[in-house]
């Protein structure tokens, strides 16, 4: 792996001092880091998986929407971060690999270093209410 | 490339008596390579250098860390800037809104300063980096934005098969959330890999650090172990506090290093050091 810009270490590490969960990839969307409360959202170790590119991670969850229909990458809002840099927001089910159902709100928004390097995108999800 | 200090004080020029041996003059360091002149920070340092300077010199180039009033406040006593046959040029850290020439305008006016930029017999001509690479003369130049309060730089400077590594002023905990162990997720860690000779702070004792966190300084403890890590050859010690007398950074020195067996050179950088890379 390539050394890693200011910004993405130090998000990382605002990431890594959260409580809540943090998901942090680079511009061309490779899952460089996520954080403890995310490992137990997604039932999984992030040192047992290590980084993945976006199409392992935006299928590997099966995302769905409410009515159960199965979400593309482009509708996650993550995904609409990396294509748009500009931040989005969404709620969906995701199958955990720990075999739960859960619901989950996300909101992503892109990294863009000074003056003007778009470094990456940084998601803050949570556990939301079942609908 | 031969290079000499010329102030490796911290935060204040601290001219004391018990300050001679490490000297008081806050960061600046004199690279030369063949007619090649680049000048690492224009703390009060340089006001000395543009004395002894050689007067057939035309180009100089002067690489700022960031704007802190340390790393700058020699710039209006350089003497150069007041000469119409050389051209400097100035550079330092893009910020987001204020274009670099704006940022240094504050310092070049009133109440801080009597002689405008728009004064000088030759502007200096400005260059803003981020994360740059190009080249002045034959020396391959690298900068990084690295971890410290407000737009910094780290530089790297690499001629044929020599580098030099500067960061003056670098919080390295802060900069990683995992120091010392992973290289890739570590400021600074591009810039000083494999460096013949790193300048980093090493301003604190590993006590003093933990009531100054945020300050954006490391101690030299931290210092030590980034050397170790980016396996460079020689780690000079930089930024020395100005409360810190020759006998206190000795004894800093000391402690730190007592029980360390290393495979790489450290030293307290002193004012006046001059190395052949």
């Amino acid at each position: 792996m390539a050394a890693q810009p200011l910004e993405i270490i130090l998000g990382r590490q605002f990431g890594d001092s959260l409580g809540m969960p943090v998901f942090l990839v680079d511009p061309m969307g490779n899952l460089l880091f996520y954080n403890e409360p995310a490992e137990g959202i997604l039932g999984l170790r992030f040192g047992e998986t290590g980084s993945m590119k976006v199409e392992e991670w935006a299928t590997v969850f099966k995302p769905t929407d409410i009515d159960g229909k199965p979400l593309p990458p482009e509708g996650l809002p993550l995904v609409q971060t990396l294509a748009t840099q500009k931040p989005a927001h969404g709620s969906f089910y995701i199958n955990n690999l720990k075999g739960e159902r859960v619901f989950i709100t996300v909101t992503a928004f892109p990294i863009v270093g000074r003056p003007d390097r778009y470094l990456g995108a940084m998601a803050m999800f949570w556990k939301s209410p079942l609908v | 490339m031969k290079i000499t200090v010329w102030g490796c004080r911290g935060s204040l020029p601290s001219p004391d008596p018990e300050n001679f041996k490490y000297g008081g003059n806050t960061s600046c360091v004199q690279v030369m390579h063949g007619d090649t002149c680049i000048i690492l920070d224009a703390g009060s340092g340089i006001q000395r250098l543009g004395k002894y300077l050689n007067p057939e010199i035309r180009e100089i180039h002067i690489l700022l860390s960031h704007l802190h009033i340390d790393h700058t406040m020699g710039l209006g006593f350089f003497l150069p800037l007041y000469n119409p046959n050389v051209a400097v040029h100035l550079y330092g850290p893009s910020a987001t809104v204020e274009p670099l020439l704006h940022r240094l305008r504050r310092y070049f006016s009133a109440p801080l300063f009597p002689v405008r930029l728009n004064d000088l017999p030759r502007h200096p001509l400005i260059h803003e980096l981020d994360d740059s690479t190009f080249e002045i003369g034959n020396v391959k130049i690298q900068s990084a934005f690295i971890s410290h309060p407000g737009p910094t730089l780290g530089y790297r400077l690499t001629a044929g098969n020599s580098v030099l590594a500067y960061m003056p002023d670098h919080e390295l905990q802060m900069g990683s959330s995992n120091f010392p162990n992973e290289p890739d997720w570590t400021s600074g860690y591009e810039i000083a890999k494999d460096a013949d000779l790193l300048f980093h702070d090493g301003e604190y004792t590993a006590d003093e650090y933990l009531t100054k966190i945020g300050w954006g300084h490391s101690s030299m403890e931290d210092a030590i172990a980034f050397g170790k890590l980016c396996r460079v050859k020689k780690l000079s010690l930089f930024h020395h506090d100005p409360m810190n007398s020759d006998k206190r950074l000795e004894k800093m020195y000391q402690d730190c290093t007592r029980n360390l067996s290393l495979d790489f050179e450290v030293e307290l950088c002193c004012e006046g050091n001059a190395y052949e890379l």
